[in-house]
C-alpha cells in the first residue's frame, strides 16, 4: 500500500509547526532582536500553510512546477526579508533544513511499521526540502545584491560632489576608485557645472584616489580633454608621491596637464590665471 | 543649397550654426571660411557651436581642420560654447580638437581673441621698437 504523504502530512500539520517553530526558538543563535517571536510564527506558519496545500504525492520531486509557484514566492519573501535585516545565509538556510526535520520526524513516528516505505518518502520529502533550500539560498544573494547594487548607486551619487569655491573656479575632490562608468559620472557633472557656473578652472583632487593605474590616467587624461573642449582649464592636484612613483614607472605623459602636489596650490594657480591675488590686510594702528 | 553666414567684425570672422549640420554644409563651411579669411586678412575666427547637439567624427575633424587651416594663414581660431555631452562624445572618439582654442560663451571667446592677438601685436611692436632703436 502506497502511503499518501500530502495526507499524513496534513494530519500531522499542528505537531510539525509545533516541532519546527520550537527548534527555532530553542536555538541559541535565535535573532529575537531581528524580528519578533510572533512575527516568526505567523511567517512560518503562512509557509507551511501553503506548502501542504500544494503538495500531492504526483508533484513531489518537481519543484520548478508551476504547482510550487507560491511556494517559492513566500520563500522568496521570506528570503529577501531575511537578506534584507541582516541575517546570515546559515541562519536562512537553517530555517528551511528545520522544517525538513520537522517533516521527517512526523513520517519517521507514523510510518514505523512501513520501513521501506518511509525510507522512500523520507527519501522523496529530503529532496524536496533540499530544492526549496537551494531556492531560498538563489533568492537570499539576489536580495543581498539587491542591498549591494543600492549601495553603489548611492556611493556614486554622494562620492561626486562638485564644488563652486571661487567665482569662475570649480573644485571636484574625487574619492575611491576611478572607473569608467564613475568617470562618466564625474565628467558629466563637471561639465554640466562648468555650464550652470560658467566657470573658467576646474580642479580635480585625487588625494583621495587610492591607485592610480593607466587606465585611471586614461579616465583622468581624458577628463581634462573633455573640460579644455568646452573651453575651461583643468588642474589636476593632490598627486602623492606613490602617484608619482606608478606614474612615472607606467610611463603615462601628463605633461600636458597642469599638475599640482595639493589642492592649495592648484588654488593659488588658479588664482593667477585669474590675476587674482590674495594679500593679508594690514590692520591700521590703533590711536 | 544653404550656406552658413559668415559675419565680420572687425579683425574677427564669426560664424554661428544654428542648425544640425550635414556632411555637405560642413565641408562648405570650411571652404568658405577658409576664403573669408583669405579676402579679408582676418586675424581671428570665432566659430559658435552652443546650438550643436549633435556631432559626429566628421564634424570633430571639419572644426580641427578649420583650427589647422586658420592657424597657418595666421588666423587664431576659437570654438565656443560647446555641449558637454557634445565635448564627451568628442573626446569618446579620440577627437581633442588640438589645433583649435575653446572658450566657455561668445563673451569670452572674443576675449580670448583679443588676448591672443594684442600678445601678438605687442611682441611685433617690441620687435620694430628694437629694430628701430638700433
Amino acid at each position: 500500500m502506497k502511503t499518501d504523504i500530502a495526507k499524513l502530512l496534513q494530519r500531522k500539520k499542528k505537531q510539525i509547526f509545533e516541532n519546527w517553530v520550537a527548534a527555532q526558538l530553542a536555538d541559541s543563535n535565535l535573532r529575537d532582536e531581528l524580528m519578533s517571536n510572533e512575527e516568526l510564527r505567523s511567517q512560518s506558519d503562512e509557509l507551511l500553510d501553503v506548502l501542504l496545500k500544494t503538495i500531492n504525492n504526483d508533484n513531489l520531486s518537481d519543484v520548478y512546477s508551476q504547482a510550487f509557484e507560491p511556494v517559492r514566492e513566500i520563500l522568496a519573501g521570506i528570503s529577501v526579508f531575511r537578506a534584507k535585516n541582516g541575517y546570515t545565509p546559515t541562519e536562512t538556510g537553517l530555517y528551511v533544513f528545520g522544517l525538513k526535520e520537522a517533516f521527517l520526524q512526523a513520517i519517521q513516528g507514523e510510518m514505523k511499521s512501513d520501513l521501506p516505505g518511509m525510507i522512500e518518502v523520507t527519501f522523496r520529502m529530503n529532496k524536496l526540502m533540499d530544492h526549496l533550500a537551494i531556492d531560498t539560498f538563489d533568492t537570499f544573494i539576489k536580495g543581498r545584491e539587491e542591498v549591494i547594487l543600492r549601495q553603489t548607486d548611492e556611493i556614486t551619487e554622494i562620492s561626486t560632489p562638485v564644488i563652486r569655491v571661487w567665482d569662475g573656479i570649480l573644485a571636484l575632490p574625487i574619492i575611491g576608485t576611478l572607473d569608467s562608468s564613475r568617470t562618466q559620472v564625474v565628467m558629466e557633472n563637471l561639465l554640466q557645472e562648468i555650464v550652470v557656473s560658467g566657470s573658467t578652472i576646474a580642479i580635480l583632487d585625487i588625494s583621495g584616489v587610492p591607485a592610480v593605474d593607466s587606465l585611471v590616467a586614461q579616465h583622468l587624461i581624458k577628463t581634462v580633454a573633455a573640460t579644455r573642449l568646452m573651453g575651461a582649464e583643468c588642474i589636476i592636484s593632490g598627486i602623492r608621491p606613490e602617484i608619482a612613483q606608478t606614474v612615472v614607472h607606467l610611463g603615462i605623459d601628463l605633461s600636458s596637464i597642469v599638475t599640482k602636489a595639493t589642492l592649495a596650490s592648484a588654488l593659488r594657480h588658479a588664482f593667477t590665471m585669474l590675476k587674482l591675488e590674495v594679500k593679508r590686510v594690514q590692520r591700521e594702528k590703533s590711536i | 543649397m544653404d550656406r552658413i553666414p559668415i559675419l565680420r567684425m572687425g579683425k574677427f570672422l564669426l560664424v554661428t550654426i544654428q542648425i544640425d549640420l550635414y556632411d555637405r554644409l560642413a565641408t562648405n563651411l570650411e571652404s568658405d571660411l577658409v576664403n573669408m579669411v583669405n579676402k579679408t586678412g582676418a586675424r581671428g575666427v570665432l566659430i559658435d557651436i552652443s546650438a550643436l547637439s549633435i556631432v559626429d567624427s566628421f564634424m570633430g575633424r571639419i572644426l580641427g581642420n578649420i583650427g589647422t587651416m586658420s592657424k597657418i594663414m595666421d588666423a587664431e581660431a576659437v570654438v565656443v560654447g560647446m555641449q558637454p555631452a557634445v565635448a564627451i562624445t568628442l573626446i569618446e572618439l579620440g577627437l581633442e580638437l588640438k589645433g583649435v582654442h575653446t572658450a566657455l560663451n561668445v563673451e569670452k571667446g572674443m576675449e580670448l581673441l583679443h588676448e591672443k592677438i594684442s600678445f601678438d601685436e605687442d611682441t611685433l611692436d617690441e620687435a620694430d621698437y628694437e629694430n628701430n632703436s638700433e
